[in-house]
């Protein structure tokens, strides 16, 4: 009796990992996906909160993907775990705070761990082997030749994660010297042409899928790490929570002074958004105009806030006019009424932007 | 599908942006059984499209879904995969 292997994918909602699914799905293995949730994804978050994407396709790409390949998902959240990933990677970082080769070891190793779970209970049928749509020599840091041996190695799955797009430029796996793959079926795609992948998806009938630039990790992203390393110069130590990380994505963030920070919204969505922070930080209401909210983090003096609002009202309607009102608001809800004038936008120094 | 009556419940996943509502639904619905309902409230737009895509990969109903003063409220009734 033939017996029905299983293999268990990491799948980002990115074309790589669709096809490499459906590719072992042409071999008749029955495929599951798990997508992780590190804080730090593009999708979703950006959209959901700025209002001038409301008419923007708010799908989930990892759920989108399983669906095309009519496969089941567990989407878990490691967000937690996933800080020590960040904050102390092995293998260092790469152009920016992107530790990806930690990121991929880790990945596949709570992959690993799923496969070792579903063994151990008697009443589930395991999984036999791990795949990714990794492809070598597509990115600088983690999807390198020599980075392979090292995620297989590192993540304790060895030789039983199989890389179905390039497979043919390692050497076997287990499944395929077992006789479970067929390695001739298998593909050697390489380097950052993505003319092979393209093909494929169009032999397979995929359309609309999705094909960030950059993946889909903000950790990618200069700016977005840049707001990060300030974030941790300036609390003195490298830690975060995943407030810290939405906020990072959201507004004009400008650090007039070491000891304070502003977060201005920049249209209604963003605005909407950092109301619901308006407990854990001291916040500017422009009352006369309309305009942003902003959000101060850090240790303001008074005298900080007053220049602080006179920043954000030059974010505002008012931003011509004479003096602007505000309302400052601490965190327990005391408000304090004033008059600004506001800033000029040419004195609004460059290297106040984060 | 066992003897016992369906059983309701609610989970609150206001303020949470996607993915964040889709894994507490998933994580919610593994303690159900099948037959029971849970009814989702979030903030985010998202969910419209991520609950029901989420329920058609693992074999669970949507009954409805309601927009209500910028609230999405998905109803959902758990099926036995």
């Amino acid at each position: 009796m033939t017996i029905q292997r299983k293999a268990i994918a990491l799948l980002s909602g990115g074309l790589d990992s669709l096809l490499a699914v459906r590719v072992i799905q042409e071999q008749g293995i029955l495929v599951e996906a798990v997508n992780f949730y590190t804080g730090f994804c593009v999708e979703g978050h950006t959209h959901a909160i700025r209002k001038k994407h409301k008419d923007k396709n708010k799908r989930n790409n990892a759920l989108w993907s399983a669906e095309q390949l009519g496969i089941k998902l567990h989407i878990e959240d490691i967000s937690e775990e996933y800080k020590d990933i960040v904050i102390n990677p092995k293998h260092g970082y790469g152009a920016n705070l992107n530790p990806c080769l930690d990121c991929k070891i880790f990945m596949v190793s709570k992959a690993q761990l799923m496969l070792n779970r579903a063994r151990e209970l008697v009443d589930q049928s395991g999984f036999d082997f791990i795949i990714t749509g990794e492809v070598v020599g597509q990115r600088p840091k983690s999807q390198r030749k020599e980075t392979m041996p090292i995620i297989a190695r590192e993540s304790g799955s060895d030789d039983l994660l199989v890389r179905p797009l390039c497979a043919k430029n390692l050497p076997p796996t287990r499944p395929e010297r077992e006789g479970w793959l067929d390695r001739d079926k298998l593909y050697g795609f390489s380097g950052r042409n993505r003319k092979p992948q393209m093909a494929l998806a169009e032999q397979f009938g995929f359309e609309d899928y999705a094909q960030p630039a950059g993946g889909c990790c903000f950790l990618t992203d200069e700016n977005y790490s840049k707001k990060l390393s300030d974030l941790w110069q300036s609390r003195g130590e490298r830690k975060y929570e995943l407030d810290d990380i939405m906020l990072l994505k959201v507004g004009r963030h400008l650090r007039p002074e070491p000891n304070y920070k502003m977060i201005v919204g920049r249209e209604e969505g963003e605005n909407n958004f950092l109301t619901g922070y308006r407990k854990e930080f001291i916040s500017i209401k422009i009352t006369s105009h309309g305009g942003p909210l902003t959000l101060i983090d850090g240790a303001p003096t008074e005298a900080d806030l007053l220049f602080a609002a006179r920043i954000a009202a030059r974010y505002s309607q008012g931003h011509s006019a004479d003096t602007v009102s505000v309302e400052i608001r601490a965190k327990n809800g005391v408000c304090t009424e004033h008059n600004v004038i506001p800033f000029p936008p040419q004195d609004v120094k460059a290297e106040w932007h984060i | 599908m066992s003897d016992r009556d369906p059983t309701h419940h609610h989970l609150d996943a206001k303020r949470l942006l996607c993915p964040m509502p889709v894994i507490k639904t998933q994580n919610k619905i593994k303690t159900l059984e099948p037959g029971d309902t849970l009814e989702v409230i979030s903030t985010d737009p998202g969910v419209k499209q991520d609950i029901p895509a989420w329920c058609r990969i693992n074999g669970h109903s949507v009954i409805s879904v309601v927009e209500e003063d910028n609230e999405y409220i998905i109803k959902i009734e758990v099926g036995s995969s």
